[in-house]
């Protein structure tokens, strides 16, 4: 190699690492180091301890709700839109008249930004003059009401999430080898038979990829509920309140770093196993 | 035949259940549609769910000049174009140093850039501001004279944020390029950049198409980092400057479905003329090489 390539490699590569290093990974170690301080971005830093956490947990009732919100999130994505979304591949991916047609319905919402989404999801459930309650007959505020706004925002984001996990199953069915399938036939196994004990066992590496993007969908969820009423009264999400410390009034970086960091923590425990599982087999 | 005759029922069922869910899918943005066309004291008296008395374009041209969102569109341009272009520079580059160079601790490398992809950007936003706010630029770069509020700002952090998954994408496709490709032209001598743009990056075309498809859309779609890093109104890119459609006091759902559908009109065109790179771009990530 020539000094010409070695000093390409070095300014392409090292660009790409120090964009990596001083704005995702640094940024990222800063939110845990600030999550030990009373800063508020003008002042001195003073290290406060645990003390952010303990007045998290303790003395902000937001937190509480915000903790529910993201576990009932990933709870409806994980075991309600998920599956829908493995059940329309599966339906899907045989021969079928116009299965272009279904497909591009379902998964036209997957490119919508989830502010759109959010702003689609006002006009469907506004208690005044939307479609549900036009259709229902109800008057519910769906959207004001604390005990029922979080459901069907997530019926909302389910919307384009289950689009999503169907083109991605989709790809994963349509690369099982179909000699399988006609063998488990052979065998006398109906088609549920078949599925279940030949075809998804070896989804395993799709499946968990799946799991990570709806872990992540639910981690990150927040352009929906911040477009609907900036994540307050019962739309609590984590993110919203990370968010609430830069762009509200009192700017709270240490204890606004503090809840990143709880944030950062259950995602790095899913970041983990998904990389273990992605680098792991010999390619 | 008589397998046949059996199963015919259950096929019905099949076209029943997808319809309808075809149907129930496009409904909210038909919806939309719709009642972006009414004018607003209809609706409000009659309900989204009604006979039109009246169908108007009104709040499109509303939407179009008194919001201004040609300006956003063009922000929103401004930002994506480069982003896309140095995310695909940045990552095809650090995907063929460890794919076809293999540069010692090239696994490490990876797992450390997919793994940045993968964090919520909230962990990271409040320094990221801090740090902003912090960086002085000339003029010519950015008219508030730091990083926080500068196109460039949010042009960094989308191509950091997103050249991790691009990289992870690359490298897994070069993996799959025969090795007699390079060989033959280390045999040659060629250079490394030679190597790089000229017979390696032209291998690649069909994952550049799907990852610039990809990358469009979610750059597009972004609302977070510049409701974050972004406090001058008028820089603001088009999905977040929806919000401004919203009043004060009083918010015209009709505006804002008008407003709606021609933010989402650009990725549903996009969509439909490179679907296939589209799908392909999704699932890149999960199907491997």
């Amino acid at each position: 190699m020539t000094i010409r390539d070695r000093l390409l490699i070095f300014v392409g590569l090292g660009l790409a690492i120090a964009a990596d290093l001083f704005l995702i990974w640094g940024p990222t170690l800063a939110s845990v180091g600030l999550s030990t301080t009373d800063w508020d971005g003008i002042s001195a830093i003073n290290v406060v301890g645990a003390e952010n956490y303990h007045d998290l947990a303790a003395e902000y009732p937001p937190f509480w709700s915000a903790v529910t919100n993201n576990l009932l999130w990933l709870a409806f994505l994980g075991l309600v839109a998920t599956p829908l979304g493995l059940l329309f591949a599966v339906l899907l991916d045989r021969r079928l008249r116009f299965s272009r047609v279904y497909q591009s319905a379902l998964y036209t919402p997957v490119v919508l930004s989830l502010a759109v989404v959010g702003f689609i999801a006002q006009l469907v459930y506004s208690s005044d003059y939307g479609v549900l309650n036009a259709v229902t007959g109800l008057t519910t505020d769906w959207l004001g009401d604390p005990s029922l706004n979080i459901w069907v925002v997530m019926v909302a984001a389910a919307w384009r999430h289950i689009g999503y996990v169907m083109i991605i199953y989709l790809a994963g069915l349509k690369a099982v080898d179909p000699s399988l399938k006609e063998a488990a036939a052979i065998d006398g196994a109906n088609e549920a038979q078949a599925f279940f004990r030949v075809v998804f066992p070896t989804l395993r590496p799709i499946n968990v990829i799946v799991l990570v993007i709806t872990v992540i969908e639910a981690l990150r969820a927040f352009d929906i509920v911040y477009a609907i009423n900036k994540g307050r009264n019962g739309l609590e999400l984590l993110s919203v309140l990370v968010t609430e410390n830069i762009v509200g009034e009192a700017s709270r970086i240490g204890f606004g770093s503090a809840i990143a960091t709880v944030l950062l923590v259950i995602s790095l425990g899913f970041i983990v196993t998904y990389l273990t599982q992605l680098f792991r087999e010999p390619r | 035949m008589t397998s046949r005759k059996r199963k015919h029922p259950l096929r019905w069922l099949l076209y029943t259940f997808l319809s309808l869910a075809a149907l129930g899918w496009s409904a909210p943005l038909l919806l939309a549609v719709y009642a972006s066309l009414r004018p607003y004291d209809e609706t409000a008296r009659l309900g989204y769910l009604s006979l039109p008395e009246s169908l108007t374009l009104d709040y499109y041209t509303q939407a179009w000049t008194q919001a201004e969102l040609p300006k956003y569109y063009l922000n929103t341009l401004i930002i994506v174009i480069p982003g896309v272009i140095l995310t695909l520079l940045l990552a095809s580059f650090a995907a063929f140093t460890i794919a076809r160079l293999r540069i010692p601790g090239r696994k490490t490398l990876l797992i450390v850039f997919t793994a940045g992809n993968l964090l919520p950007p909230q962990v990271l936003i409040t320094p990221l501001y801090t740090m902003y706010t912090w960086i002085e630029l000339p003029e010519w770069l950015s008219s508030s004279h730091s990083l926080y509020d500068s196109y460039l700002g949010l042009i960094l952090i989308h191509v950091a944020f997103q050249f991790g998954f691009c990289t992870f994408v690359m490298a897994n496709f070069m993996a799959t390029i025969p090795e007699e490709i390079n060989e033959a032209a280390l045999v040659d001598g060629a250079s490394v950049w030679r190597r790089y743009w000229q017979l390696t990056l032209p291998l690649c075309r069909p994952v550049i198409a799907a990852l610039s498809t990809l990358q469009f859309t979610w750059m597009y779609n972004d609302f977070l980092w510049a409701l974050v890093l972004m406090s001058s109104g008028d820089k603001l890119p088009v999905t977040s400057a929806l919000n401004n459609l919203r009043g004060q006091f009083f918010t015209d759902y009709n505006l804002l479905a008008a407003g709606s559908i021609l933010v989402a009109l650009p990725t549903l065109i996009i969509f439909q003329l490179l679907h296939k790179q589209f799908v392909a771009g999704l699932t890149l990530g999960a199907t491997k090489g």
